[in-house]
């Protein structure tokens, strides 16, 4: 339909504008999963995902990236004896059996609504065929954008809580962020990938995948980039709770399955003949192959790397529930009593935390979460050297400045006693709660600024 | 895109303008026909020249639009039914002319006794061809409708079949010459080939509409 060098250059452009302008709503998922603190950790990972997704691709199994990255970062858990939250971890799961039949339900009603229109639109066929071509044309730019905004934290998200660029503000117009430049590179990377490497798989795609007629090639591209996007965007997810639809998380899902399920979806439309549900089984697989053979790579690798290459591939995250930290376990509604035999114990890492906290019954999930969020020591100080930088970066408020002033050459050894003594300081510094007006793009910012300072002043302990 | 739109916009009026000169040719088949019975030879005339005039500008309109589809890669997926669609109501419109040529250079003897049935026959076949026209337009300007006229294409094949069987039963039960009752019968099955080609049209369309279905 369209020259390749045309479909190359319109999807390069959109993956960039799309893994620059949104691609940090589904890093942060990721992130909860693993925060990947050193640069050689978070290569190790990147690459143990990118060598298991050639792998599996040598073995022709169903591979995504989405769920390769994801089974690296456990690895990277595993070795570094952090926590894996196994709360953000079964959202991202649901997401993944949830992406191809979102894509699926989607393609029946894209489907079903074309059918109805274009019998009543009476459209000559030549002009179909060129209203079909501008369609894919620009569907094809959506899809890609969506992709680059899913998907760019497959390629750098694991770099994020590394990444050694800080924002920059272009003449006091925009700012770009730090995780923006390292998205940006991503970005590239990936429109580098099409122009050199995608020409066979696209050619092998459009012929031997599934004769598809321009109109429902259109659909599924259309469905696909739905998902994509839904699961990339912080502004569709605040759009879709403010009507009531649950909270959901954005996570990077895998491309190909949503055209796998807009595929099916087309073929259940059409009567539901001639579908090969062997192709449903290999998807399902590929949620529990890729991840595990991801993590056993990682794993390796990391070990690899840290005793042949000593190489840093994490840092320590020791926990400590010391009496303040019981104390704002207490404040927040935690039922300490749960707790009181722990009092001033001190763990090396999660994984020593987490394995005496399974002596406590009756402890649920959410409880668990509350302990390590609270427990983990992050070292901050507030070294007055930087806050010059901090405030030339001219992306904190005025009271918000002013009040880090006010903490210099303090330090703080949990990231909510650092958080505390600043709300106290500056109201400017509180999460707004749901009754407050446009809460979601205020905490979403907030949290922005949140990292920033963070990432200026945390003290790394390196193993 | 404008310019997309804008070739796309011409060859749509030249498929109309070839389906229209195929579907003159039909009516000026049954005029000339009419003309032929009458002995009125000089419009007779006029008659086949305007046919044959329709035939070859249907011709260069196809190749034309064939070449038009292949230098813009226009409707890729359909573009190879399309030409077939083109080529074959082609064929139609060469039974048509053949049809008629056969009257011009043969001169059969008809008798009026045979004349009515000879109207209807050249009726039914022509209203197959008609049919067949809409179909094809239905093709490609509301496919919901492709298999009505298809229906209709059908029915007057079917008609034109019973009228052929009965004018040649008529010839062959008349007391004129063998030699004439042959050449009779061979007039007959070219005027009943225009709507036998225009059904196994029909069946392809009706292949093509399933595969044009999204």
């Amino acid at each position: 339909m369209i020259k390749f060098r045309t479909a190359a250059w319109i999807a390069a452009i959109f993956v960039i504008l799309g893994a620059v302008i949104e691609g940090s709503g589904a890093s942060g998922t990721l992130g909860k999963l693993g925060s990947i603190n050193t640069m050689p950790g978070a290569f190790t990972v990147a690459l143990a995902a990118a060598l298991s997704v050639a792998f599996m691709t040598k073995l022709k199994l169903p591979v995504s990236t989405s769920q390769a990255i994801v089974g690296a970062i456990i690895g990277w858990n595993m070795f570094s004896g952090s926590i894996t939250d196994i709360t953000s971890l079964t959202k991202i799961v649901l997401t993944w059996i949830v992406c191809p039949v979102l894509s699926a339900l989607i393609a029946i009603i894209l489907y079903k609504f074309f059918k109805f229109f274009l019998a009543k639109a009476k459209i000559h066929l030549l002009d179909l065929d060129a209203y079909t071509r501008i369609g894919l044309i620009i569907v094809g730019a959506f899809g890609a954008y969506s992709l680059g905004a899913n998907n760019i934290s497959n390629v750098v998200g694991v770099f994020t809580s590394s990444s050694p660029f800080h924002d920059i503000n272009v003449y006091n117009i925009f700012t770009i962020s730090g995780n923006q430049i390292l998205f940006l590179i991503g970005g590239i990377a990936i429109a580098v990938g099409i122009f050199t490497y995608s020409h066979k798989v696209v050619k092998t795609i459009g012929k031997s995948l599934f004769k598809l007629s321009p109109v429902t090639a259109f659909i599924v591209v259309l469905s696909q980039s739905i998902v994509l996007y839904l699961f990339a965007s912080t502004e569709i997810r605040h759009a879709l709770m403010s009507l009531g639809i649950p909270k959901y998380p954005l996570v990077p899902v895998s491309s190909s399955q949503a055209v796998i399920g807009a595929i099916l979806g087309i073929a259940i439309a059409k009567g539901g003949r001639n579908i090969q549900f062997n192709i449903l089984g290999k998807i399902s697989s590929g949620w529990i192959t890729t991840p595990v053979i991801a993590c056993i790579i990682s794993f390796v690798a990391l070990f690899f790397v840290q005793n042949v290459f000593d190489q840093h591939v994490y840092h320590k995250t020791p926990y400590s529930l010391s009496l303040k930290v019981i104390d704002q376990l207490e404040k927040e509604g935690f039922p300490i009593e749960k707790i009181e035999s722990f009092e001033g114990t001190r763990y090396s890492t999660g994984l020593r935390l987490q394995q005496n906290l399974k002596k406590i019954k009756n402890l649920n999930n959410k409880e668990k979460s509350m302990i390590y969020s609270y427990a983990a020591v992050d070292s901050f100080y507030v070294n007055p050297a930087f806050l010059k930088d901090i405030e030339a970066e001219n992306i904190l408020t005025y009271k918000q400045f002013r009040s880090l002033e006010t903490i210099s050459r303090q330090s703080f050894s949990h990231k909510w006693e650092f958080q505390n003594e600043l709300i106290l300081l500056s109201p400017d510094w509180e999460y707004r709660t749901e009754k407050q007006k446009n809460y979601l793009a205020y905490n979403a910012h907030l949290k922005k600024q949140y990292d920033f300072i963070y990432h200026y002043l945390k003290i790394l302990n390196y193993k | 895109m404008a310019i997309l739109l804008k070739t796309s916009k011409m060859i749509e009026m030249q498929i109309d303008d070839f389906l229209n000169f195929i579907s003159e040719a039909g009516i000026f088949f049954k005029r000339g026909l009419e003309n032929y019975l009458k002995d009125n030879s000089a419009e007779f005339e006029k008659r086949l020249l305007a046919v044959s005039e329709h035939e070859r500008k249907a011709d260069e309109l196809r190749l034309n639009i064939e070449k038009q589809l292949y230098i813009h890669t226009l409707i890729p997926e359909s573009r190879g039914d399309v030409l077939a669609i083109l080529e074959n109501t082609d064929r139609v419109m060469d039974d048509i002319k053949e049809a008629l040529q056969v009257f011009a250079i043969e001169h059969p003897a008809i008798s009026e006794e045979f004349d009515a049935l000879f109207l209807e026959l050249a009726d039914s076949s022509i209203e197959s061809v008609e049919s067949l026209i809409r179909s094809v337009r239905a093709f490609f300007k509301d496919i919901a409708s492709v298999n009505d006229h298809i229906h209709k294409v059908k029915f007057y094949e079917r008609e034109a079949d019973k009228i052929a069987m009965s004018l040649k039963n008529e010839i062959f039960k008349s007391d004129i010459n063998l030699s004439q009752k042959i050449h009779l019968r061979f007039c007959v099955q070219q005027i009943e080939r225009i709507s036998d080609s225009a059904e196994d049209m029909s069946e392809r369309l009706a292949i093509y509409t399933i595969k044009r279905q999204i």
